[in-house]
């Protein structure tokens, strides 16, 4: 029997689906709504003293027919009392004892530190979310991904939030570091019993080539806002692996960053995420996104022998490897399904221009269906990739009669190394 | 297992509308765009969440796709294939405002319940908890197979009676076969039993086999979805001619079994309905040289659905309006359809025209049951149709009704809907009746 039932850092909810921080949590009839849909938790709207807003505030990147696959927002924390906000969390927690409530806080001193806390806890939060990574407008007052950039801050404003809290303090870590693993470290230092990530990344989403204005438009201006959406999910994962895979690091991680669907969902708890969090998905097509990503993943787990989340977190990480590591000797190499090929030659130009050139037409001219070079294939995967047929091509192992020999064995060891192909 | 004729006629048919392989299956979901407060939901009798269900093929999370489609109907593999979709969910898909070609709802739906009907071990629903109490359901057609299942998930025994041999009701005999097969319909039946407890009686007709009295003593309750009676006849000369047919009964002659087309040269149907129309594609899909439809009416006031004639047309199919059979004529069997012209008041012109016919189908509606139900006292009808209310109670306590007995002859999609609350309804009166 399967069971969604999560516990993230201390913080429980009846499955992993929680709401971002954002403009989807801003207000407790929202969130309200969204626990009715099936949501099991949500980050409040980050707290801290209520700021104003610009218009416009978000801008999207479309790739042809898909509207919005990378997004961007210039909008700041809380433009509402923090009296309201309380009072709502208080409303929405007594209505919604199970699903969890918790709070994200971003203030300076750290007697305001001290004083947000206690009143969210008073309002009922379950758990705290420091936010220390918003890479827009905040961090221009010294909040934000600026505390989030420098570890000796995070840690000590971390130290002041777990020495005030009697709940679980999230740490929401900043993508915009050249290594996230530090910067985890230093909330671990400061004692959080969990950390966030990736909150977004600085960005500017395009620009109004007739204004001759960046995006998104403020009047005559713009500002760089921060990046979500589908397109950051690679460097969501990245991260999330990589504080996962480290031995240093010991903390629960909620992930973020581009789940849209049940199947990234898995991804993320696959690579080390015990909760996730979304946003952009909800802002483009609802809470009702929640049903699907709540069904496929009972399925999925169902069909995978996983009966609990914690028995699922972290399953893909230990094969995420150092490049050196790998092993040089495993070959792959493309093959067409000549049934289901349409003809239109894109896996052929792909690897011609773009690969190895081992992809060719079919010498007689009687079939558009092209012919793999097997001797010159690397198994690049760039032609499974281009093909717009589902299982048309695919990539199959080869024995070639090699031992495993990584790089790193190689140059200390002398392990034998098969020819290299496609280096003509 | 199947008790239709492996060798029947409607054997040479395809799918009109193909089923969607995973790749085609995938781009469509993709398309759809999530509306919120669909109006193809609304468009839908049993109100199925349309775009949760595709969202669910694009993530491919196949199964419980079919699971929300049978939440909402449990006949939604048949209904998939089955349902006038174009004046439907398909019909008010928000694309038909953008002049962009509607996402193929029917097609989807069909997908993902045929991808569920493969997994033989995964079941959407049990059975509830045993009440104690039983219903008996007249006919084993869509609108009982709908009650009858739902019935079992509020945890009431269920028993189906139907004189025919073989289950499914008009869906197995019916439906058109470019749209479904009468062996597909008969698994539908079959995969819905499957959740135990409803016991199907065949050959067993009400009123002769078994009496109402002995109904309504053996069960707390009973639900009619007995459906409609045999074609209407016109009463005119030479109708006794060999060639001349009922519509529905030479349909289900096909649909069980073999016909032989061989020496036909000309058909006629008599009408302007669904039943019509569905007769004509069928007999030019047989291989009928020259297939015409004989209509009172012209074409942009016939009763059948606008875009099913427009394929019929395409088809090679052609059509005599404002034409009223007089008689049928012929030499020892039906050779030609004598009409006379109307106006367009429908008044005859005193012109008259003769059809050539080998074989003349009449599908100008059928009879009612009122007979057969008039065993049932405090029962009563409509224009032959049994009074229903909003819940599908009839004018007698602890009856219901559902399906074509009731609305007069809909849509599957109607008969699954008027079934699902009719149960809803029973429960209530059981548990009330405790």
């Amino acid at each position: 029997m399967v069971s969604l039932k999560t516990n993230c850092g201390g913080i429980e909810s009846p499955n992993p689906f929680w709401l971002a921080s954002a403009p989807p949590a801003n207000s407790g009839d929202q969130i309200q709504r969204a626990f009715d849909a099936g949501w099991g938790g949500a980050v409040w709207k980050t707290l801290g003293q209520p700021i104003q807003n610009v218009s416009s505030r978000f801008g999207a990147m479309n790739y042809q027919n898909s509207r919005a696959v990378g997004f961007n927002n210039i909008e700041l924390i809380t433009d509402r009392t923090l009296e309201t906000n309380f009072k709502e969390i208080y409303e929405t927690k007594k209505k919604y004892p199970k699903h969890a409530v918790i709070v994200s806080l971003m203030v300076e001193t750290q007697e305001e530190w001290k004083d947000i806390i206690k009143r969210s806890i008073d309002a009922g939060a379950d758990g705290l979310e420091l936010n220390f990574g918003c890479p827009h407008g905040m961090c221009e007052r010294g909040m934000g991904s600026a505390v989030g950039q420098e570890p000796s801050v995070n840690t000590k404003i971390t130290s002041w939030a777990v020495e005030y809290s009697s709940v679980p303090v999230l740490v929401k870590l900043t993508p915009n570091v050249g290594d996230i693993l530090p910067h985890g470290l230093a909330a671990q230092a400061g004692g959080g019993h969990g950390v966030s990530l990736i909150n977004t990344i600085k960005s500017i989403i395009g620009v109004d080539i007739d204004k001759l204005i960046p995006r998104p438009v403020v009047g005559t201006q713009s500002s760089n806002g921060g990046y979500c959406g589908q397109a950051v999910r690679p460097i969501a994962l990245h991260m999330v692996a990589q504080l996962a895979r480290s031995r240093d690091f010991n903390l629960p991680i909620s992930g973020i960053g581009g789940i849209a669907t049940w199947r990234d969902a898995v991804e993320f708890i696959l690579l080390g995420s015990s909760s996730v969090q979304v946003c952009t998905e909800v802002m483009l097509r609802g809470f009702g996104v929640v049903e699907d990503m709540i069904d496929g993943l009972t399925d999925y787990m169902r069909t995978h022998d996983f009966e609990t989340i914690d028995s699922m977190v972290g399953k893909a990480v230990a094969p995420y490897s150092d490049w050196g590591d790998l092993n040089l000797n495993y070959e792959s190499i493309a093959k067409i399904d000549a049934d289901k090929c349409i003809g239109c030659q894109l896996c052929m130009v792909a690897c011609h221009d773009g690969a190895h050139q081992c992809i060719h037409p079919e010498p007689s001219g009687k079939t558009r269906v092209p012919i793999i070079d097997e001797s010159e294939c690397v198994g690049c995967n760039l032609c499974q990739i281009v093909c717009p047929v589902p299982d048309c091509i695919s990539m199959e192992e080869v024995d070639n009669g090699f031992a495993p020999a990584t790089w790193n064995e190689h140059i200390s060891g002398g392990a034998t190394l098969r020819p290299k192909k496609g280096s003509h | 297992m199947s008790r239709v004729d492996k060798e029947r006629t409607e054997a040479v048919f395809d799918d009109f509308k193909p089923a969607y392989n995973r790749a085609q299956a995938l781009t469509e979901a993709h398309r759809c765009l999530f509306c919120a407060d669909a109006p193809c939901i609304k468009a839908c009798p049993t109100s199925i969440d349309i775009p949760q269900f595709i969202r669910k093929i694009a993530t491919e999370n196949t199964r419980s796709s079919a699971k929300t489609i049978f939440e909402s109907n449990i006949l939604g593999m048949s209904c998939a294939r089955v349902c006038p979709v174009e004046t439907l969910c398909v019909g008010d898909c928000v694309y038909n405002g953008m002049d962009e070609p509607p996402i193929q709802i029917g097609k989807l739906q069909r997908y993902a319940t045929d991808l569920a009907y493969e997994d033989e071990t995964w079941r959407p629903f049990e059975a509830g908890d045993a009440t104690g109490k039983s219903v008996g359901l007249i006919g084993a057609g869509p609108a009982s197979l709908a009650c009858a299942h739902e019935l079992r998930r509020l945890g009431h025994a269920c028993t189906i009676y139907d004189k025919r041999p073989v289950v499914g009701g008009l869906n197995t005999t019916g439906v058109a076969p470019y749209k479904m097969k009468a062996d597909r319909s008969e698994a539908e039946a079959e995969w819905v039993l499957k959740i135990g407890g409803i016991e199907v009686e065949t050959g067993v007709e009400v009123g002769v086999d078994k009496s109402w009295a002995d109904l309504g003593e053996g069960h707390d309750a009973l639900f009619l979805g007995v459906g409609l009676g045999p074609d209407h006849g016109m009463s005119l000369p030479g109708e006794d001619l060999p060639g001349v047919h009922g519509a529905v009964e030479y349909i289900e002659r096909f649909k069980l079994g073999a016909v032989d087309l061989a020496g036909v040269q000309s058909a006629v149907v008599v009408g302007g309905g669904n039943t019509a129309i569905d007769a004509v594609r069928e007999l030019a899909g047989l291989g009928v040289p020259s297939v015409t439809m004989v209509y009172r009416g012209v074409e942009d006031k016939m009763s059948g659905y606008a875009h099913e004639w427009k394929v019929a047309k395409q088809e090679g199919v052609r059509a005599s309006w404002r034409s009223q059979p007089l008689a049928f004529e012929g030499d020892g069997k039906v050779e030609g359809v004598r009409c006379a012209r109307l106006d367009d008041a429908k008044q005859p012109t005193g012109d008259e025209h003769v059809v050539p016919a080998d074989l003349v189908l009449l599908a100008i509606g059928q009879a009612k049951l009122e007979g057969l139900l008039s065993g049932l006292e405090g029962v009563s009808f409509e224009r032959g149709r049994v009074v229903v209310d909003a819940a599908q109670a009839t004018t007698r306590e602890g009856v219901w009704a559902g399906g074509d007995c009731a609305n007069g002859g809909k849509e599957v999609v109607n008969a699954a809907d008027e079934g699902k609350r009719a149960a809803q309804a029973i429960d209530a009166y059981l548990q009330g009746a405790k």
